[in-house]
């Protein structure tokens, strides 16, 4: 269970997230929708400590992650990240991409990492690719590439940071797959993005954003079929 | 018009004056990179703390490198230090290439994206194991471009240990010259023993980086 308490979160003299809270239980959906600026990316960073907080709590599985006790390496192990920008290591083949984390963090033997590494390559659909460079990848290839990467951790959280925006339309569709399939393995997951029919179908809840603040949430028929709030609908209007 | 008195032994005499050049390159720049790839990375990673590093390095970049070999050599007879020419050389052209690895090693470890980083990060990997098996290998590739071009401008630059008395290709071939009175002979072959090396140096470099490219 994430649990996100009254979090403020600043850049400068710049606050970004307001006072958020947010509780994502465990083998829920949850997207987070919301114009750019409205703090969304920067929660999901705040959630596996690679930005800090002003003030506030967030909690996974009850472990404080902005505590000075807390070993941040430990937890990340368990939160998996995507990124807009898919940050491929260029100078690894696929292969190695997927394979680092689990032989240098968790420890494993060469021929362990690479059963995972592979297996988690098929399942995203690159079993085909796994001794190439990145460099020689799609964008959406590279992008199941990194959510391989991140699933090869075997986390129980995965955070999707607009992990379509930066990719060609055409391209959008096999990684919303990918991640669609996440879903009905019963993967917990938050994920920012501002594709919304795809968050309509594979969420539990949707969450608008607005300001640094949760403006409405619920499930993704009360949020994005019957908005209440004027600025709700005023979004959703314009991006659709 | 063709004669020439340019005899073997002269020849030799500039192919020992080459390898001299050689020797000095190779501790030079075994010197200045060591000690470039340390200060960079200081400078990359901790930009605060090493800034008085930063200002003497400077110092070494810009004060030109025959007044530097004048200096040091001085200081080293009134300390009273009991190094060879040879040893001073290698010093002091290792200090001054020291000073632009540092530069390159930093602009190669500034050059890693921060999201790439933020995603090794993410996966567990630790600060160190980041630096290692991310920031290191990356960096390596962007800075070793500018890194063969400090070789190669180290190798031209120890024609200036001859002020100190050390004779190296340059020097060599001055003393044939005033041998033989053939300059345009004598240094048209000086310059294609530089250019041979030279040319032999960025050839391996360029393969090196071909290697890498297939990669990306």
């Amino acid at each position: 269970m994430i649990e996100i308490n009254k979090v403020h979160k600043s850049f400068g003299d710049l606050e970004v997230i307001k006072g958020v809270d947010l509780t994502v239980d465990k083998g829920e959906v949850v997207s987070i929708i919301g114009g750019s600026g409205s703090g969304k990316s920067t929660l999901l960073m705040c959630i596996n400590g690679l930005e800090k907080i002003q003030s506030g709590s967030i909690r996974v599985d009850g472990t404080e992650v902005h505590d000075k006790g807390t070993d941040i390496n430990k937890l990340r192990q368990k939160i998996g990240i995507v990124f807009q920008q898919w940050n491929a290591f260029p100078h690894l083949t696929v292969l190695e991409n997927v394979m680092l984390a689990p032989r240098k963090v968790l420890g494993k033997s060469r021929a362990e990492a690479e059963e995972v590494a592979v297996n988690q390559l098929n399942h995203v659909g690159l079993g085909d690719k796994i001794k190439v460079f990145p460099g020689t990848l799609s964008g959406g290839q590279q992008q199941r590439m990194a959510i391989a990467r991140a699933l090869a951790m075997s986390p129980d959280y995965m955070l999707f940071d607009e992990a379509t925006s930066a990719l060609d339309p055409q391209l959008v569709g096999e990684v919303l797959d990918t991640v669609r399939m996440l879903a009905d393995d019963g993967m917990t997951m938050v994920l920012v993005t501002h594709e919304i029919h795809f968050a309509r179908d594979v969420s539990d809840r949707v969450a608008f954003f607005r300001n640094g603040l949760v403006h409405e949430i619920g499930t993704p028929d009360q949020v994005i079929n019957n908005p209440q709030k004027p600025e709700t609908i005023a979004f959703l209007k314009s991006v659709s | 018009m063709l004669s020439t008195s340019l005899t073997m032994s002269d020849l030799l005499f500039l192919l020992h004056g080459a390898w001299v050049t050689l020797q000095l390159t190779f501790w030079a720049m075994l010197l200045g990179t060591i000690a470039g790839v340390v200060f960079g990375l200081l400078r990359a990673l901790m930009p605060n703390a090493s800034r008085p590093l930063g200002w003497v390095l400077d110092a070494f970049r810009s004060v030109p490198l025959l007044i530097q070999f004048v200096l040091f050599n001085s200081l080293k007879s009134i300390v009273g230090l009991d190094w060879s020419a040879f040893a001073v050389g290698c010093i002091v052209l290792g200090v001054y290439s020291a000073a632009f690895c540092t530069e390159i090693v930093r602009s190669g470890v500034l050059a890693v994206p921060m999201t790439v980083r933020r995603a090794a990060r993410s996966l567990g990997l630790t600060y160190s194991q980041d630096l290692r098996y991310i920031v290191f290998p990356m960096a390596t590739r962007i800075a070793f471009p500018g890194w063969l071009n400090v070789v190669l401008s180290t190798m031209k630059d120890t024609a200036l240990v001859m002020w100190i008395g050390i004779i190296e290709l340059l020097r060599a071939s001055q003393i044939v010259v005033t041998r033989i009175q053939e300059p345009l002979l004598v240094l048209c072959i000086a310059g294609l023993i530089y250019y041979v090396i030279s040319l032999v140096v960025s050839r391996l470099g360029a393969r090196l980086e071909t290697r890498w490219q297939e990669n990306d």
